[in-house]
């Protein structure tokens, strides 16, 4: 049996949440568009919401099992959990919050809530109130006062959506230092496919309130599997295909024919191409290329955004393609190119 | 303004120690019965919470003879849940100054569940689940997170609750009677001299009630603009 084991299945009005997550990696990331029941999950795992049936099992205990009708209450699941808001109380002080989670001598309390502090870079704010905090600041308390209770699993709930820009970037690498020593494991849940590429190492991909594809975070990358977690991952161009034979695909969206040298999968509906792997070409047609038939370019602080009307028909028709700032030289140099070419390594075979 | 001392000097001051001692133990009695109410009916499923929350209310919304009518019906020594009270407990709730504070509670009562409810209805509920998953018990989480987050509209709860306890008059004198020195509280004397055509002492009370009234009203702009600083005018 594996350390984290959630078999969840509940039912919200017409939602229906049916989620299996097993892993035994320190790092768990859940990947989802917002109500895809994302939270939802995370909530279940807490406690903070019943569960219809299933079982759920972590850290070597066994939290919620329908079969032998245990639930356990959210205060006795030593599961952390980091809400989106972090919501700290906002009466307490920064050093109150810390302690909230702790029972027992009070002298003995405030030196451990003291010392996690520290750790966080927190100190000398300890008489704070929340409200004077900024929001990275925020963040650190909140983890501090979850990592205080020394739970067996923490969860992260989007827990950069409140934080713009620069500060997002800096706590997330904060948030990996300050993890490091953590033993137990993890599971952050977001809708950002760049947070969780950083900071997972097993991935799941939910859509629907479903499990539509997991595996190694970068495998799930690198082969979503379906369109759903193509999409999720940032795959912009997807084209329904029609199988001619096991190297041949008529890609109805961009009007092509695509060629392939490895067999394509039997069962194979769309192809998904990610947007800054097209190739730029110049001078003849190759195989497995689209005519450059510019639409719209739409120029970013690091890239451009360019749109190319393909042959083909349906939503997929028109096609991204992102480049670099640095990569744009050649198209400086010799103007836009002939061709758009697909390399058969990007391919994304999906159903 | 000679006058006005001496009438001072002469006066009863009952009223005013009933009416004060009347308020502060109906005050307390609702807050924390308002405080439960208000917690048990927002955990509710919409349509009990209506009908739970009608109930509540309707001591405010009813004129306080029709409260004090079933008052009586119920406390009358001459009937049957009235005499049980006394024959059992020894405890007699018509013209005693129990009567005082039961009929203050029941008018009063409502304005600290609407407010305490109001309030707790606007916390976000994370912070309630936040304490859960941090192994804080119901009570302690209630106490210590969500009562002090409510605190303005807590404060002005309470506030409004003693001032009404304090200035009701006509369940009161249904119930409790005006017995001066036991159940004659300050709105009842006002009512009883201006019935003698003393216009002098009820003007006196008069002043009084309005200094007691608008300082409650000070009273609850100082604690809740206190926590109200970052809400912009508009």
């Amino acid at each position: 049996m594996s350390q984290l084991y959630a078999d969840i299945h509940k039912r919200i009005g017409n939602f229906e949440l049916d989620v299996l997550i097993e892993s035994d990696a320190r790092r768990i990331g859940i990947l989802g568009a917002s109500g895809s029941g994302k939270s939802m999950t995370l909530k279940c795992i807490a406690g903070i919401e019943d569960v219809d049936s299933g079982r759920i099992e972590a850290g070597g205990r066994v939290l919620f099992d329908s079969a032998s009708k245990t639930c356990l209450k959210p205060q006795k699941r030593n599961v952390g959990y980091m809400f989106q808001n972090y919501a700290l109380f906002p009466t307490m002080t920064v050093l109150g919050n810390v302690m909230a989670g702790l029972r027992g001598r009070k002298d003995g309390n405030r030196s451990a809530a003291m010392d996690m502090l520290k750790r966080f870079g927190m100190e000398g704010f300890e008489n704070r109130l929340p409200g004077e905090l900024s929001g990275g600041q925020q963040q650190r308390v909140a983890l501090a006062r979850i990592m205080v209770t020394e739970p067996g699993l923490i969860l992260l709930d989007e827990p950069y959506s409140a934080l713009d820009g620069y500060l997002r970037d800096r706590m997330q690498l904060e948030m990996l230092e300050m993890l490091d020593d953590y033993k137990g494991q993890v599971i952050m849940v977001s809708h950002s496919r760049d947070e969780l590429y950083r900071f997972s190492e097993e991935l799941f991909v939910l859509d629907g309130g479903k499990i539509i594809r997991h595996g190694a975070t970068k495998d799930v990358f690198a082969d979503p599997g379906c369109i759903g977690a193509a999409r999720l991952t940032g795959c912009k161009n997807f084209s329904a295909v029609d199988i001619s034979d096991e190297h041949t695909a008529l890609a109805r969206d961009w009007g092509i024919t695509l060629k392939t040298e490895r067999v394509i999968p039997a069962g194979t509906e769309y192809i998904g191409y990610r947007a800054h792997s097209l190739e730029p070409v110049w001078g003849e047609r190759q195989d497995n290329c689209i005519k450059f038939d510019l639409v719209r370019s739409d120029d970013l602080p690091f890239e451009k955004n360019l749109y190319v009307q393909s042959g083909g028909e349906g939503e997929g028709s028109i096609i991204c393609w992102f480049i670099q700032r640095d990569a744009q030289k050649d198209i400086g140099k010799k103007g836009y190119p002939d061709y758009l070419k697909m390399t058969e390594e990007n391919m994304l075979f999906l159903k | 303004m000679d006058s006005f001392i001496e009438l001072a000097k002469t006066l009863d001051w009952s009223p005013l120690w009933i009416s004060l001692k009347t308020g502060v133990v109906a005050t307390v009695i609702s807050f924390f019965l308002g405080l439960w109410a208000a917690r048990k009916v927002i955990k509710k499923d919409y349509r009990t919470k209506s009908v739970l929350d009608g109930i509540l209310t309707l001591p405010m919304v009813l004129p306080p003879t029709v409260a004090g009518f079933f008052l009586l019906l119920i406390f009358s020594r001459r009937r049957s849940f009235g005499i049980f009270l006394n024959d059992t407990f020894d405890i007699q709730v018509v013209h005693t100054w129990l009567g005082c504070i039961l009929a203050a509670t029941v008018i009063a009562f409502p304005l600290m569940y609407r407010n305490a409810r109001a309030a707790f209805e606007q916390i976000d509920a994370n912070l309630v689940y936040a304490g859960r998953t941090l192994g804080m018990s119901e009570l302690e989480i209630f106490w210590r997170v969500v009562v002090p987050t409510a605190g303005p509209g807590i404060a002005s709860g309470t506030i409004l609750t003693f001032a009404r306890a304090m200035g009701e008059y006509g369940a009161t004198s249904m119930l409790a009677g005006n017995i001066p020195g036991k159940t004659g509280t300050v709105s009842q004397r006002i009512a009883m001299v201006i019935q003698d055509g003393d216009y002098a002492t009820a003007g006196f009370w008069v002043v009084i009630v309005l200094l007691i009234a608008f300082l409650a009203v000070f009273l609850i702009n100082l604690i809740t603009g206190k926590h109200m600083k970052n809400i912009r005018k508009w």
